[in-house]
């Protein structure tokens, strides 16, 4: 049924800037305090006292929009949007209403469709609601955290569409260091517009809002779950009711929030405590020059320069710090493919969480895994000796240099490797008798004890050759 | 001479210790404040304290400050460190600043000696003080009338002589209107010439933080010192340099223009009074201009709906959570701060939130505030070309005298009409003082309003000391101090 119904959804995304002070006042906007320590009379709007605009706040929002290719407005301003809420101290957020620091930005997503982005606004972030004990408290470190709202348009298609969408825009947030995006501290939260409408048509249905959804499991549950909602509704001949919702994760479906949000009238207003944001092109200008090599840029290079699969490349452009690493170690290798798939294979699977890969929480620095990767390339020393090395580094944080012997690193040529044979035949002659009884398996034990004789630099096929060589009849 | 410099020479001369003079004070406001309710909290211990220290410098002869030692009164609106500070509404009784204003930080480090703070309309919304939840102030020229509003307790207690000076806020007329009926000098400064910071705002593009003294003189000497820029305050700019050089300036030349639509509705000694000043004028060597300034007929309105919008927003946060009052029973959040507000604030207070919001609902902005916003650029644009035809401006500060007690309860409407002389320059954002210029049959002092062009307070600081040497009006009253 639903096969005849296309999704319909736009996305709100709060970003919560990693500056170190809010965005009218100089207390830190750390994470994770005892509740009311990072606190000030601004921040909690105590009578009398007046918000003062970070600039940084506005140099990290113009750096978002440009690597969202948006327009920057070189003048705009902040208003008051005023609700009653504990968690809002003044009464009002100063946010933006008609002025917007960014607008008409987009982001091609890999189908090769474009989400046109509307806007991007500055704003404060409120405070937290804490329930214990049958009582209600309120936190009020987060207030006055700043925050950027990222509003696209009714671009997206598909679920993986808006997955795509906010894995991209997260990680571009990490590239440009504007917010660490952290969903599960809530420094990325989504609310997603969603209707839906048959196939073909041109008209929108109507719309829901899902509010303030900070995991991709959770966007994604919630917008099957609405889209399913929806459509059941519609084939029962029944209207969607436009309404904010919320999805609760428990039970799995979505629940009306506020019977009439259309009620809600913020009463915005030009903030009168605040002069105009003046921004000239000339800062417009060097913003844009500082703007780092972004993930699809990056991911490009890595492909073209370093030959990686596409999807090798991709893959370590979602780790800055990881990719960097890399940058470092390649430089020089004439196959950076190999390094890449030490760094890909083993040494991610030793970090194994998501968070050790964003810190690149690597033992040994780039050099040393430069440095395997060239005795491997300069044939002295075979893939399975680097691959144990590599795991000796692993575990020890030394580097090559220090873990190989000379002798590991002697190349075993053909006069070396006929004599260690013969060594091994010697030595065995209970595996001999087994393979000339036609066990051919009995191969194996001498193959093995010449690779222990060479630490495994000796290639084991030649090996198997130059062996069955010496013991034919 | 200035009662500043009379006071900081007398300390000098040991003619009275800091101490001996701030005794003097707190006995006369111990003995005057009943008759007067200009403050409503004294600070002894504070003033006593610091004017110890004022002793003590003048022990070793160490030079004073420019206010250093003279005992004087902030507006209950300016927040104090560890002083309660009302704004003279139930909704913050026992509320206890953890931070001082600026302008309160400046002044303490001036060695200036707090008294006490003075009473205000409730979040200084009121033209008479009497919106108070501790009752209006009275007018030391005659007890049956009102000292004005807002800063109606610091006219009184200056006017009263229970402070030598005070600082007030004005944002439609709150210092000049209460200077007018108090027979003293008040200042509005431009805007953003005195940091905000610590003033709880009424209406935040239109307050400004001024003095109210028994001289020009004074006020700009208060003036000089509090015009600081303050990075804490981003409309702040600070004063262009100091005004008291200036006093001195003749007005040979100086083009005084008066703009016809001030003096409409005037009460007829009100305008004798303003033409006995325009000769005294002409007799300085001033020119008088009249023009017509038709956009002042919009200011009322303009001034009334933007005041209140930015009332009714700046006011959201006394909800009863964090400090202030908070009612007792309650059945919810929601309802308990429906309920503190409703117990909490005044009457005129609510009328004004109501009609703030109401402004900028959706539906009404349109027709109300934006229209507003648009006029307040006419009203900008009107006052700046005729700033090209004069150097300053005379108006009525008030159309009429003081106000009997429970004048301004009867009809709002009517009682915001009074304002409309004083409202243009806030809504300009321009400097201008009242001082008195003579008085009606009844004894009560008219006032008449100087105004400057942006920054330049030194213009109408000068024509008012001019003005006061040629033709003084001032009086003092039988209250407080004598020194
Ligand atoms: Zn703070």
């Amino acid at each position: 049924m639903s096969r005849e119904y296309e999704l319909v959804a736009g996305l709100e995304t709060h970003v919560e800037l990693s500056t170190k002070t809010k965005i009218f006042c100089s207390c830190t906007t750390a994470f994770g305090s005892e509740p009311n320590t990072h606190c000030c009379p601004v921040c909690i709007g105590l009578p009398g006292t007046l918000p003062k605009l970070n600039r940084q706040v506005v140099r990290s929002a113009i750096r978002a929009g440009l690597a969202l290719d948006c327009q920057i407005s070189e003048i705009s301003k902040m208003d008051r949007k005023n609700y009653v809420y504990p968690d809002l101290p003044k009464a009002y957020q100063i946010s933006q209403f008609d002025k917007p620091l960014c607008r008409d930005g987009s982001m091609e997503l890999s189908n090769g469709r474009v989400i046109r982005i509307n806007r991007i606004h500055i704003e404060e972030d409120a405070g937290k609601l804490v329930h214990e004990q049958g009582d209600t408290f309120v936190d009020y470190n987060r207030g006055g955290v700043p925050l950027i709202e990222i509003v696209t348009e009714p671009d997206f298609r598909s679920i993986d569409e808006v997955k795509e969408y906010v894995e991209r825009l997260q990680l571009t947030m990490k590239y440009l260091g504007v917010s660490d995006c952290k969903m599960e501290e809530g420094s990325l939260r989504c609310d997603v517009n969603i209707s839906v409408r048959p196939k073909g048509s041109a008209a929108f249905g109507t719309r829901t809002e899902i509010k303030n959804m900070n995991s991709f499991t959770y966007i994604a549950r919630a917008m099957e779950y609405e889209f399913s909602r929806q459509v059941e509704l519609l084939e029962a001949g029944e209207t969607v009711v436009q309404e904010t919702l919320r999805y609760d994760v428990a039970a799995g479906v979505t629940e009306s929030m506020r019977g009439k949000e259309d009620a809600q009238d913020y009463r915005y207003f030009r903030d009168p405590d605040l002069v105009t944001i003046l921004t000239t092109g000339e800062e417009i200008e060097q913003l844009r020059a500082s703007l780092p090599e972004l993930p699809a840029q990056k991911a490009a290079r890595f492909a073209g320069q370093y030959g990686l699969s596409p999807a090798d490349a991709a893959l370590l452009a979602r780790y800055p710090r990881c990719a960097d690493y890399f940058d470092e170690a390649a430089a020089g290798l004439a196959k950076p493919k190999t390094a890449a798939n030490f760094l890909i294979g083993q040494v991610f699977s030793r970090l194994g969480s998501e968070s050790a890969k964003e810190a690149c929480a690597i033992p040994f620095d780039a050099k040393a895994l430069h440095d395997l990767a060239a005795l491997v390339e300069e044939g002295k020393i075979n893939m399975g000796l680097a691959k144990s090395t590599l795991e000796k580094m692993l575990d020890s944080g030394k580097g090559p240099g220090e873990l190989l012997s000379a002798a590991d690193m002697e190349a075993v040529d053909d006069a070396k490797l006929t004599e260690l044979c013969r060594a091994a035949i010697e030595a065995d002659p209970k595996a001999v008798e087994g393979y000339l009884g036609g066990k051919e398996k009995a191969l194996q034990a001498l193959i093995g004890a010449v690779m222990r004789a060479t630490r495994g630099r000796a290639n084991a096929a030649a090996a198997e050759k130059v062996l069955k060589g010496l013991l034919q009849p | 001479m200035g009662i500043i410099k009379t006071i900081q020479q007398k300390l000098m001369a040991g003619e009275f210790s800091c101490t001996e003079l701030t005794r003097a004070y707190l006995d006369a406001m111990e003995r005057d404040n009943g008759s007067l309710n200009a403050y409503v909290r004294a600070t002894p211990e504070d003033a006593l304290a610091a004017a110890a220290q004022v002793d003590q410098k003048l022990s070793v002869k160490e030079a004073l400050l420019p206010l250093e030692g003279v005992p004087m009164t902030l507006k209950d609106n300016l927040c104090t460190k560890g002083i309660e500070t009302t704004c003279c509404s139930n909704i913050l009784k026992g509320y206890v600043p953890i931070y001082n204003a600026t302008v309160w930080d400046i002044l303490q480090k001036q060695g200036a000696v707090l008294l006490g703070k003075t009473n205000m309309d409730e979040f200084a919304m009121g033209s008479s003080s009497e919106t108070s939840c501790f009752g209006g102030s009275l007018n030391p020229h005659d007890l049956s009338r009102v000292a004005g509003g807002s800063s109606g307790g610091v006219a009184s207690a200056v006017g009263g002589n229970l402070a030598a000076y005070g600082l007030g806020s004005d944002t439609g007329g709150s210092i000049r209107q209460p200077a007018s009926f108090c027979g003293v000098t008040g200042l509005k400064p431009t805007y953003g010439a005195v940091s905000r910071f610590g003033l709880v705002a009424y209406a935040s593009s239109l307050d400004q933080i001024g003095p109210i003294a028994p001289s020009a003189e004074d006020c700009a000497a208060v003036y000089d010192v509090i015009s600081q820029y303050d990075p804490m305050d981003s409309t702040s700019k600070g004063a262009l340099g100091p005004a008291s050089p200036h006093l001195e300036d003749g007005l040979r030349g100086v083009r005084i223009g008066v703009p016809e639509e001030y003096y409409d509705g005037v009460r007829p000694e009100v305008l004798s009074a303003l033409e006995n000043a325009m000769a005294v004028y002409r007799s300085l060597g001033a020119e008088i201009v009249p023009f017509s300034l038709p956009e002042l007929k919009y200011a009322l309105p303009v001034y009334y709906i933007l005041a209140c919008a930015e009332a009714a927003s700046n006011l959201g946060r006394y909800d009863g959570i964090r400090y202030g009052y908070r009612t007792e029973h309650y059945n919810g959040v929601h309802d308990m701060v429906c309920r503190t507000r409703s117990e909490g604030f005044g009457k005129e207070v609510q009328r004004r939130i109501l009609l703030g919001n109401y402004v900028l609902s959706s539906g009404y902005y349109d027709a109300y505030y934006k229209k507003a916003q648009g006029l307040r650029g006419a009203i900008v644009k009107g006052f700046h070309q005729a700033f090209g035809k004069c150097d300053i401006m005379l108006a009525p500060t008030v159309p009429m005298t003081a106000f009997p007690l429970n004048f301004t309860g009867a009809d709002p409407v009517e009682t915001y009409l009074t304002d409309i002389c004083t409202v243009p320059v806030n809504i300009a954002g321009l400097p201008a003082l009242s001082t008195p210029c003579g008085c009606d049959q009844d004894g009560l002092p008219i006032g008449m309003q100087l105004i400057g062009n942006t920054f330049c307070e030194n213009t109408i600081l000068a024509a008012a000391h001019q003005y006061e040497k040629a033709a003084g009006q001032y009086r003092r009253t039988k209250w407080g101090v004598s020194l």
